[in-house]
């Protein structure tokens, strides 16, 4: 056992402080934004005492935002269920066609694997932007503009590298040997690929399929593009809290809470997963 | 229930693993694939067991062609070195995974898992996950796995590599018993030369990408094909000193420390040649001065090894001879001492090949090398 002197533990305590401050601190102060009006979040100078309301997410559930301009329709909880449906969709299927692929790539040593594996990692290096233009007019002429499936495919883009990149890695992790064992054991291929590779590559496939799921829900560009009001997830759909008479600041504050609120609560509740998954031995029995 | 291997050819990107290599085993008979790692042995396994292919050869399995058939396929029973048990599933079904596969009922899976498991004395720890048990739990367990579905053919890579010498010295008194019970074609791989001559009914040792011998363990010990497999087999290991053999009064002579040994009949080739004479430790003995066609060595240092004490000597060109003797049995420990060297044990190597040169027996013929 290592014996620290009070001094240093009080020292330690106090720069984890102000490290957990530094970075908890908006996430606090949008927090505390959500619960005030835009004429108590703009006073000088800012303070933390204030009454607190529920206007701000009053507005947003119900759909009807209060300006100075007058009454404004906006699609929040829309945007949200459509954030939640695109990225929930968006890693399944991701999670359906990356990890059978990872498998194939991490074992199966075909001509041509490891290019066609860096071509798919290299969809992450190019700008969004760039790809935007011509598959934005792809989409058009292919009737996939605003669709949700047209958008759920923009978004393997996004998810599939990522997904077969961090399971390629835990199936190499794998010693050949357990899997030639259950083989020699008198099980096919597919029954091993079942029983052994995905179970022992689980925590791998959880955390790649939280990572991915967290990267399609914060984006931004593609579903700027390529969908309209009612496909918009909530990314895009905070842009309708600026408006001709100003920012609503409350509102956008609100909206932040309700939107990092599943991802934060995914992270949470899968922590553990993600720890386990991204630090390397997972597997070693 | 044979195995049997034709011109088997693999590589690894441009790296020869096996280069030729035919073998066979027969029905209920152990043979042990002996040599340095690196040696293929391990990969001829894989082979066998189907999961990889070779790039050229057959292999028959009970008088089939391999050929495309699947590792499930193929009836086979594997432990693997590194026990490769399975990290999720506890060890009654790891045991139990080759019964499953053939649709085997719960009792009958159950049944057979605890009497092997008892066999193999793991009943107690059956429910344990791989991590909870301990190596030497883990290597039964795997040889378990690999007996459950009573297979004709038994593949064994290394499997007491990474237990203890307790362990090991216990499985290699029980291994073969079990073998025998099965009574299945065993192939087993070890480095471990005292394993392989207490295992096998017949040892190939391999080295250089293919077999270089494959005999009973007593031809390889006492016939080694060439220097290499001798110094491979024997501990503390061969003697090995350059000689080059003479015409004598009685037939063909090699001089040590300008003592002339008569060597066994039949080496009368080697006559002026280079040669190297390979002596076992055993086949030399301490003897009283004045006992004809003793070598005068002086004794180094002498080495209790329980059953036996080695004693390392300098004969009177400083080559370096070891000799054993049973312990307890009267030795000088330092000073000048008298050798004599059992003729009949004594062995003649190619300086230039290394091959055994075997002596031609009394019809003419040469001794089968293997």
């Amino acid at each position: 056992m290592l014996t620290t002197s009070p001094i240093e533990r009080i020292l330690r305590g106090l720069a984890i402080t102000l490290v957990c401050l530094f970075f908890m601190f908006p996430i606090v102060w949008i927090f505390l934004m959500s619960f005030q009006t835009n004429e108590t979040i703009l006073r000088i100078p800012p303070s933390v005492v204030f009454a607190p309301t529920l206007d701000n997410y009053q507005a947003l559930i119900t759909g009807k935002l209060e300006t100075a301009a007058g009454m404004l329709e906006i699609n929040f909880m829309r945007n949200l269920g459509n954030s939640l449906f695109l990225s929930a969709t968006s890693v399944a299927i991701g999670l359906l066609l990356g990890v059978p692929a990872a498998y194939a790539f991490a074992r199966l040593k075909f001509k041509g694997s490891e290019d066609i594996a860096f071509t798919l990692l290299s969809f992450r290096f190019a700008p969004p932007l760039l790809v935007l233009l011509p598959l934005t007019i792809y989409f058009q002429q292919l009737g996939l503009a605003n669709t949700y499936g047209g958008l759920i495919w923009v978004y393997q883009l996004i998810v599939l590298p990522l997904i077969l990149w961090i399971v390629r890695g835990y199936f190499e992790d794998i010693p050949a040997d357990i899997e030639y064992a259950y083989r020699i054991a008198g099980h096919d291929f597919w029954s091993t690929f079942r029983r052994i590779a995905l179970p022992l590559a689980g925590p791998g496939i959880a955390a790649a399929g939280l990572l991915s799921f967290i990267f399609a829900w914060n984006n931004f560009v593609f579903a700027l593009v390529l969908a309209s009001a009612d496909k918009q997830p909530v990314t895009v759909g905070a842009l309708a809290f600026v408006t001709a008479s100003g920012i609503q600041y409350g509102q956008v504050a609100a909206g932040i809470v309700l939107s990092i609120a599943p991802t934060f609560a995914l992270a949470l509740y899968a922590q553990r997963y993600l720890v386990e998954g991204l630090s390397l031995g997972a597997v070693k029995g | 229930m044979t195995i049997s291997l034709k011109n088997i050819e693999k590589s690894f990107k441009t790296d020869t693993v096996l280069d030729g290599v035919s073998l066979s085993v027969d029905t209920g008979e152990t043979l042990v694939l002996f040599g340095p790692s690196g040696a293929g042995k391990t990969v001829l396994l894989r082979l066998i067991a189907g999961v990889i292919e070779p790039e050229a050869g057959e292999i028959w399995v009970n008088g089939v062609n391999m050929d495309g058939v699947e590792p499930e396929d193929r009836g086979i029973g594997m432990a693997f070195q590194n026990f490769a048990l399975f990290p999720h599933m506890d060890a009654f079904a790891n045991i139990a995974s080759p019964l499953t596969a053939r649709r085997q009922s719960k009792s009958v899976m159950r049944q057979t898992v605890d009497q092997v498991a008892k066999l193999l004395k793991i009943d107690h720890v059956l429910h344990h996950k791989p991590k909870e048990l301990s190596n030497g739990q883990k290597q039964r367990t795997a040889l378990a796995r690999a007996l459950a579905a009573q297979p004709s053919i038994l593949l064994l890579d290394d499997p007491l590599r990474n237990v203890d010498a307790k362990l090991r010295f216990e499985m290699r008194l029980e291994l073969p018993r079990l073998l025998k019970d099965q009574n299945a074609t065993v192939i087993y791989v070890t480095q471990d030369y005292k394993e392989a001559m207490a295992l096998g009914h017949r040892i190939a040792v391999m080295s250089n990408h293919g077999i270089q011998q494959i005999g009973t363990p007593e031809d390889i010990y006492l016939r080694p094909a060439n220097i290499e497999i001798a110094r491979l087999f024997g501990d503390p290991v061969i003697n090995l000193l350059s000689v080059r053999p003479e015409r004598g009064a009685n037939g063909v002579v090699v001089n040590l420390s300008d003592t002339p040994i008569e060597m066994a009949a039949g080496f009368e080739a080697t006559i002026g040649t280079d040669c190297v004479l390979g002596l076992r430790p055993e086949a030399l003995h301490f003897v009283p001065e004045g006992t004809p066609g003793a070598i005068p060595v002086e004794v180094e240092t002498e080495t209790p090894l329980n059953e036996k004490t080695v004693t390392l000597a300098l004969t009177a060109r400083k080559r370096e001879i070891m000799v054993s003797r049973p312990a307890g049995s009267p030795g000088p420990s330092r000073g000048r001492a008298y050798l004599l060297v059992d003729a009949g044990q004594a062995l003649l190597f190619d300086r230039e090949s290394g091959a055994r040169i075997a002596p031609s027996t009394h019809n003419g013929l040469q001794e089968d090398v293997a």
